[in-house]
């Protein structure tokens, strides 16, 4: 399976016309068809071709959806009710939007989480991960926009709530907490500038995302084993082989998308933005949207408001350092054993927080509805110690006193180890006649 | 200070991620949790019974609507496919038999007859007037009741006929009912459906019990906050079947491009 050798030839006199002036299709040719593929990827890496999409599907249904939108506090609410009910298939564009965010959220935690594990952040990725903590932290922006747009009590309060957090950085805090309002309080003048700026926001994420794209065509793709690409034989052109893999994954995640937009559409909201906004009655509990939910445990976790504010926003940018926090030289969690334990009790604690971030504040931890004998405050702040030690004492700990396991010479002779080990090879055993 | 500043000075002071919830944690009375009940709309093929919203409607409007609006509501809904399905004809009758303001062709004001496009009329002019008539409550918009409640359709089932005498020791609060539903326990509805046979159905329905009312005034509800949920439904067994299809094609396109890879 040999295509190092591969160039594109313009084939045509319009395309070799075209390649001499703007080569925009050898670009294409080059990146999207013929580009080098580690041939051992599993399904986790498909997670960026579903990211792109849901990026599409976000923006054309965003787009259609502010065609009958109306961004004004009297009329916001009634207008999403007026697209779910007289628009022609509005309520499909609504679901889609309102679940697709959800989706797009599970797919990026998927898709962070995979670097974690098979140590995608480690150089030459550095740049890479970098462009994908500042989508990541767009896309969290778009997602808070995005969900005071409808105007309920959960709009209103969750802006209300967020909103706040800039009010504890000291001296400028209440200034700058004005300045995003707009006014003296949530009011229409943020309604209407939220959704300027979440109208704004995804088209950023899409240059970013090309940046993104262009910083992993420069090293190449990572894989399960984290070892380097050493030759073509490592590697399959990436048409027809992995456009066809990203495509039956695609279909998979879009049926389950489905489910929720057909079957379950309110699902992840919360019944409070069925009610439209009231700045004169608060709601019992105030919670984010799921997907800020560890983070919000992590805030809530200090009685200090400031402390709090700064711990959130640095839970995220700690993954910026990982790369430089991270001394092994072994990407793969899969021979790093204590890497890898760490790996999952990290998702346990970051699992955990979600929850804690779900319950209101007081009274003790409720576990899938036992109760434990431990108090949320304390337990969140025994996870929020442990997440930021597992970053900051642990990998750079283990990193440097871990004994790794032998990394393989090559993908392909790790295929080949792997294949002759098992007994069947699947397309051997299916067309025998095909076999090269 | 205008009210404004006032209120944005309010808003900030409150740091309301640090404040304990507040009515719940002094031992106040938790909402009971609602007894689910079988709805014909329920699950991936669910579809509305159309008496049954039929008869629901009526409940709204004869008792309901006494006090509660449902302004995202036209009458012309009421006779779309998916819903009570009364016929045009009727839901042309019904609309006329309610008045609009209107102005004639001098500017002076005067009242129209209604017609399919005009949404339900409101019971009261304002909020301030809807107040007054109700001990200081306001009575919610049904429009989108049990999609904005916590147990949905469940919830404010056993609410409406969940009422009873408050236990001894129990201080009800003056205009209050007590009703275990409700998060409290007290709340300002009185009990809305009080007798057997409050409302007379066409012939051919099941005997109006207080049972029967509720469910059917819920299931309209059900509907009225979704209208359009049997077309999505149908488009989502569709919409999955397609899919279904899709991923098997593809994935064996995907193991036929790879059968010559070791991989
Ligand atoms: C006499 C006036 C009146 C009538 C008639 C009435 N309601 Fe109410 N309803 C109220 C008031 C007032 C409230 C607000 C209660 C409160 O907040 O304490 C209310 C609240 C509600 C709520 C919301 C409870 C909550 O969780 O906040 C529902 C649901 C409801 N009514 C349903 C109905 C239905 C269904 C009917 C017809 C069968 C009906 N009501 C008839 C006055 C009325
Ligand atoms: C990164 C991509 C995007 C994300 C994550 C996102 C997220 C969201 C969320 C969570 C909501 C609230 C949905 C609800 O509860 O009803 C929303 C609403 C909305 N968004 Fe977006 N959005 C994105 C892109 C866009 C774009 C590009 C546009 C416009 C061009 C747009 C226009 C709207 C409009 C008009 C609403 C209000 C209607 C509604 O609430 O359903 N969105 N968005």
């Amino acid at each position: 399976m040999s295509h190092g050798d591969y160039t594109y030839q313009p084939k045509n006199a319009f395309t070799k016309w075209l390649d001499s002036r703007l080569p925009i299709i050898r670009l294409m040719d080059e990146a999207m068809l013929q580009f080098p593929t580690p041939k051992n990827l599993n399904y986790w890496f498909t997670f960026g071709g579903i990211l792109t999409f849901m990026l599409v599907v976000q923006i054309l249904s965003g787009v259609v959806l502010a065609m009958h939108y109306v961004p004004h506090e009297t009329m916001a609410f009634d207008s999403v009710e007026r697209i779910m009910r007289d628009v022609n298939y509005g309520w499909l564009l609504r679901y889609m939007h309102a679940n697709g965010a959800s989706m797009f959220f599970i797919a990026v935690y998927a898709h962070i989480f995979r670097g974690l594990y098979y140590g995608s952040y480690k150089a030459p990725r550095e740049v890479l991960w970098l462009l994908g903590i500042v989508i990541y932290l767009l896309m969290m922006a778009t997602g808070f926009l995005g969900y005071t747009l409808p105007w309920g009590q959960m709009s209103f309060w969750g802006a209300t709530v967020i909103t706040n957090f800039f009010s504890a950085i000291p001296v400028v805090g209440p200034s700058i907490t004005e300045w995003l309002w707009g006014s003296f309080a949530v009011d229409n003048a943020t309604l209407q500038r939220f959704f300027s700026l979440h109208y704004l926001l995804p088209f950023v994420i899409a240059g970013v995302v090309v940046l993104h794209i262009w910083a992993l065509h420069v090293p190449g793709n990572n894989n399960p084993l984290g070892i380097d690409v050493k030759g073509p034989a490592d590697t399959v052109p990436f048409h027809p082989y992995y456009t066809t893999k990203d495509l039956f994954a695609l279909v998979v995640f879009v049926l389950f998308f489905s489910y929720f937009i057909f079957f379950n559409p309110n699902a992840m909201g919360h019944t409070d933005n069925y009610i439209p906004a009231n700045r004169l009655s608060t709601p019992l509990h105030i919670v984010p949207e799921w997907y800020y939910l560890p983070f919000y445990a992590i805030l809530r976790s200090v009685p200090d408001k400031l402390l709090g504010v700064i711990l959130m926003f640095s839970a995220i940018l700690v993954w910026a350092f990982l790369p430089w926090l991270d001394r092994s030289h072994v990407r793969s969690a899969k021979f790093r054993p204590i890497y890898r334990q760490m790996f999952f009790i990290l998702i346990g604690v970051v699992w955990i927080l979600g929850m804690l971030g779900q319950q209101s504040p007081d009274g003790n931890f409720d576990f899938y509805g036992a109760e434990l004998p431990i108090s949320k405050v304390i337990l969140s702040q025994i996870l929020t110690i442990y997440y930021f030690a597992h970053f900051l004492l642990l990998t750079p700990i283990v990193s440097l006193r871990e004994k790794a396991l032998p990394v393989p010479e090559s993908i392909s002779k790790a295929v080949l180890a792997k294949k002759s080990g098992s007994a069947a090879v699947p397309g051997a055993a299916r067309s025998p006649e095909k076999r090269v | 200070m205008t009210l404004k500043v006032l209120l944005g000075r309010l808003v900030l002071g409150v740091s309301l991620m640090f404040a304990a919830s507040p009515a719940m944690a002094e031992g106040a009375l938790v909402a009971k949790h609602p007894e689910p009940q079988a709805w014909s709309s329920d699950g991936v093929f669910g579809k509305f019974d159309r008496q049954q919203l039929q008869r629901g409607y009526q409940v709204y409007k004869e008792v309901c609507a006494a006090c509660h609006a449902m302004h995202l509501l036209s009458f012309r809904n009421l006779s779309q496919p998916g819903g009570p399905e009364f016929s045009v004809a009727q839901v042309k009758a019904l609309a006329a038999s309610f008045k609009y303001p209107a102005l004639d062709d001098k500017g002076e004001p005067i009242e129209r007859t209604g017609t399919p496009a005009d949404r339900f009329p409101s019971p009261f002019p304002n909020d301030v007037a809807a107040r007054a008539a109700n001990n200081n409550a306001l009575p919610p918009d049904l429009s989108v009741m049990t999609k904005a409640r916590h147990g949905g359709a469940n919830y404010v089932y056993n609410l409406i006929i969940g009422y009873s005498d408050a236990p001894a020791g129990f201080s009800l609060l003056p205009g209050l009912n007590y009703n275990e539903y409700f998060e409290g326990h007290q709340l300002a509805m009185p009990a809305p459906l009080v007798s057997d046979g409050q409302v007379t159905w066409p012939e051919g329905n099941p005997p109006a019990t207080k049972q029967q009312m509720a469910k059917d005034v819920t299931a309209f509800l059900i509907w009225a906050a979704e209208p359009k949920m049997e077309e999505r439904k149908e488009l989502g067994v569709q919409v999955m079947i397609f899919l279904t299809l899709l991923a098997v094609l593809l994935f064996f396109a995907y193991k036929r491009v790879w059968r010559d890879v070791e991989h």
